[in-house]
């Protein structure tokens, strides 16, 4: 039992370890590093060994130097195996076998000796891997977006594998793509454009959803069920369905290609999601507040303006970053109702730039990195706001 | 008192609901009942302009006499398929003019001239010409006489209005275009998308769950594909696969994993040899369904991860006094836990990915079999330019989610009822 699970354990590491190597192996190669092989079977065979060498050592010689000893170890076997690599590359395995060692460190052969351990450590392991896979996954695009939009056209065509950032270049040579797309391509306008837009969908929706969350959430009407259920309805559906009629009416009334049109559409659409958020907040006000201001014979606005708005601050902050982003990402209305470059939105400017085959692909990385920047700045700020409103079912994607 | 009262909260409500429910309602609901209507027409994208009677003003001075003056309008329909009705026209002119002969459909009146051109049809063009005189003989200000626009008035069909209805839309729909594919291909887009996204979920919110160092912002970062700009995500994909100068192609290639590029986004089908089977796989369309998981796990992951933190620690504790595995604690505590929250996230996820437009259009544009409804109302109404067609397979989109909630639900009510 015990030999068993040891060598399950030291195939789990093993296999843990061969996942942090490639991934770093990965990220040096595309600093231009010249890496032709990941050598899986020998960083098995070192993965398993060094968690093996760590269980039949135990406690005899302290933590650190034991991880120590092993990470050196490993450094120097894989230096000789592929060489002629920097130092820079050399310590990242180091650090990277240091980690592995001080993660395998918790494992003796008494916790391998408790109920279900094989499968205490499959558990654990796979959390590890899966932190370490879905942070690559997922950074790994945005990573390359911003690194390809520092790189030249030339320097890509000579190794498509180089994307090492040259510091010791002049400022306006590094961020030369950011300085021709504002220039020649007019991404100036387009992000005034992009935020005028933005931010006036923001007002306008705000201005008609807090009255009417307001209505759903305290006052009786005829009406209110149906209103509220169908706020959820009209959220669900889909907005290619609504794409050809608007068209054709914005067409006839002189609309498309106007900041208006935008304006109305993006408002119509968030409205809804704004409601729904709002009023579900203005609930859990509590009511005396309220009866106190009409016994002192406040209006509906006074209630409104001076009860309601500063008590939901943080809600309505919510919904407003929300609907910001909405609108300062919303692709299809733009790609209908905008033909005119004077009149475009950043996302439908990178759409239109993309169609010319001619441009080159840092600019299109450039742009992007433009149009992602404030939504994920926004998104990593006001993270805790933003993510209890995501829960209560809003953005729409 | 009380009733008067309860008449005073009425009116408040519905002056407060109004203008969010006025909007909704002219850009939304009626855009979808003005989509039935124009699916039972024909109508192409050029028929949607409202033909407009124009003219053109030229000022022209007269060499030998200074005191007159030649001013041509040219005249025409904007329309080159409809004919406009009784048109009007009027134009104004500074005091001291006196017109030189008067055209039998024009008056000149009060230093205005109106003219009644009767009908145009389409293509309608005519180069009308009149001759000033000033009386004071005072010098022609060209400039300003040119500003002022003359008025012109008309009536004409609008084609969106008449009452000519059709079924040839849904004829064409349903049997012409390939429907069988079309629906298949959305199917597999939908069915695989939300799956796929849902598992992805479920397991990053179980990691997430765990304790471990850097989970606030590990949360941070598994939302990142959602709330990203779609523009961005997608041209960045298409970099990264391209077949020519892509990352991913040139990484294979480089650690000698594959032999050739292969051109993930643009190939119909690649043969696979699993275990001595031949099988064709969908290539562009399995690239585009990773896109959309990779981009809306993101939601699964949040719902779950919610309600995973709303289970009661007690459960585990007790599964552990017991002697239970992990793994049994996930299958027999954690999933039952949460298949509440999974049934409403397929249904949501479901419908948002049928209807998903802008990913595949900004992946692939619907090329290489990766054509699913939604990009067939774009193609149909925008490419080929057939408003009617477009509009009626955007019906039959609405048509299929209708019947797919109304039968997830009763399946779902069914369920709930066994249970």
């Amino acid at each position: 039992m015990r030999t068993k699970n040891t060598i399950i354990f030291s195939l789990i590491s093993a296999f843990f370890l061969i996942s942090l190597i490639s991934i770093w192996k990965i990220l040096a190669t595309l600093q231009g590093l010249n890496i032709n092989s990941f050598n899986i079977e020998v960083l098995f065979i070192f993965g398993f060994l060094i968690s093996l060498a760590h269980i039949s050592v135990g406690n005899k010689i302290k933590n650190i130097y034991k991880s120590i000893i092993f990470s050196l170890i490993f450094v120097l076997c894989d230096g000789y195996l592929i060489q002629k690599l920097p130092l820079w590359y050399n310590i990242g395995v180091f650090l990277i076998l240091y980690f592995f060692n001080s993660k395998i460190t918790k494992y003796n052969y008494v916790t391998l000796k408790e109920e279900h351990s094989t499968q205490v450590i499959l558990f654990d392991f796979l959390t590890l891997f899966g932190i370490l896979f879905f942070s690559f996954v997922i950074l790994f695009p945005f990573y390359m977006m911003l690194v390809t939009s520092f790189k030249t056209q030339i320097a890509l065509l000579v190794n498509p594998l180089d994307f090492s950032i040259n510091f010791s270049q002049d400022l306006k040579d590094l961020f030369k793509s950011y300085f021709v797309i504002f220039k020649s391509y007019k991404f100036g306008k387009y992000i005034l454009t992009s935020t005028i837009v933005s931010v006036g969908t923001v007002i306008i929706t705000l201005l008609f959803a807090i009255p009417a969350a307001y209505a759903v959430a305290r006052l009786n009407f005829f009406g209110k069920t149906f209103l509220s259920t169908s706020i959820l309805i009209i959220y669900m559906f889909p907005a290619i369905v609504l794409v050809i009629p608007l068209y054709t009416i914005f067409s006839q009334l002189g609309l498309r290609n106007s900041i208006e049109g935008l304006l109305i559409v993006y408002t119509a659409t968030t409205l809804p999601v704004a409601i729904y958020m709002l009023q579900g907040y203005f609930k859990s006000i509590p009511k005396e507040l309220e009866e106190a201001a009409i016994l002192d014979k406040l209006s509906w606005f006074g209630i409104i303006t001076k009860i309601i708005i500063p008590l939901s601050i943080p809600a309505i902050s919510s919904v407003a970053l929300y609907v910001f982003m909405i609108a300062w990402n919303e692709f299809l209305f733009s790609l209908m109702f905008l033909d005119n470059p004077n009149s475009f939105t950043l996302s439908r400017a990178i759409q239109y730039l993309s169609g010319d085959a001619e441009t080159p692909r840092q600019y299109l990385m450039a742009g992007s990195v433009i149009v992602t920047l404030p939504v994920l700045f926004i998104f990593v700020y006001f993270e805790k706001y933003l993510v209890s409103g995501l829960t209560a079912g809003s953005v729409k994607g | 008192m009380n009733d008067t009262l309860a008449n005073t909260e009425k009116k408040t409500a519905y002056i407060l609901t109004l203008p969010a429910v006025a909007v909704v309602f002219a850009i939304i609901l009626f855009p979808i009942f003005a989509n039935i209507w124009i699916s039972f027409k024909e109508v192409e994208l050029k028929d949607i302009r409202i033909p407009e009677p124009r003219a053109k003003k030229i000022v022209k001075s007269i060499s030998e006499e200074p005191s007159k003056i030649k001013i041509l309008y040219k005249l025409r329909n904007s329309s080159l398929l409809q004919e406009i009705r009784d048109v009007s026209f009027r134009d104004k002119f500074p005091k001291n003019f006196e017109i030189e002969e008067l055209d039998p459909r024009c008056n000149f009146k009060n230093s205005t001239l109106k003219c009644k051109f009767g009908n145009w049809p389409a293509k309608y063009r005519e180069n009308f010409k009149v001759v000033f005189e000033t009386n004071d003989g005072s010098q022609i200000d060209k400039k300003s006489l040119k500003s002022i626009k003359p008025k012109l008035k008309g009536t004409s069909d609008n084609i969106l209005l008449n009452t000519n209805f059709t079924l040839k839309n849904f004829k064409k729909v349903l049997f012409e275009n390939e429907f069988l594919d079309l629906l298949l291909t959305t199917f597999y887009y939908t069915f695989f998308g939300t799956v796929g996204s849902i598992i992805f979920g479920i397991l990053t919110a179980q990691m997430v769950n765990q304790k471990f160092y850097g989970r606030t912002f590990m949360r941070s970062v598994l939302l990142f594909p959602y709330v990203a700009p779609v523009v961005a995500l997608a041209y960045t994909w298409e970099l990264l696969l391209d077949p020519n100068s892509g990352t991913l192609n040139s990484l294979l290639l480089n650690y000698q994993i594959i032999e050739t590029p292969i051109n993930l986004l643009g190939q119909k089908y690649i043969e696979l040899n699993i275990l001595g089977f031949d099988f064709k796989l969908r290539l562009a369309l399995t690239t585009v369904i990773m896109f959309e998981i990779w981009r809306y796990f993101p939601l699964a992951f949040l719902f779950i991860l919610a309600r995973l933190q709303a289970i009661p620690k007690e459960l585990y504790e007790a599964a552990d006094v017991d002697g239970a595995s992990p793994f049994q604690k996930f299958f027999k505590i954690t999933l039952p836990q949460i298949t509440a929250v999974i049934s409403i996230l397929f249904m949501i996820r479901f419908i948002w990915n049928f209807n998903k437009f802008e990913d595949v259009f900004l992946l692939t544009g619907g090329a290489s079999g990766t054509r699913t409804l939604p990009i067939n109302v774009y193609q149909q109404g925008f490419a080929i330019s057939d408003i009617g067609m477009g509009s009626a397979v955007s019906i039959v989109i609405v048509v299929l989610l209708l019947m797919f909630m109304f039968f997830y639900f009763k399946l779902l009510g069914k369920r709930v009822d066994e249970n």
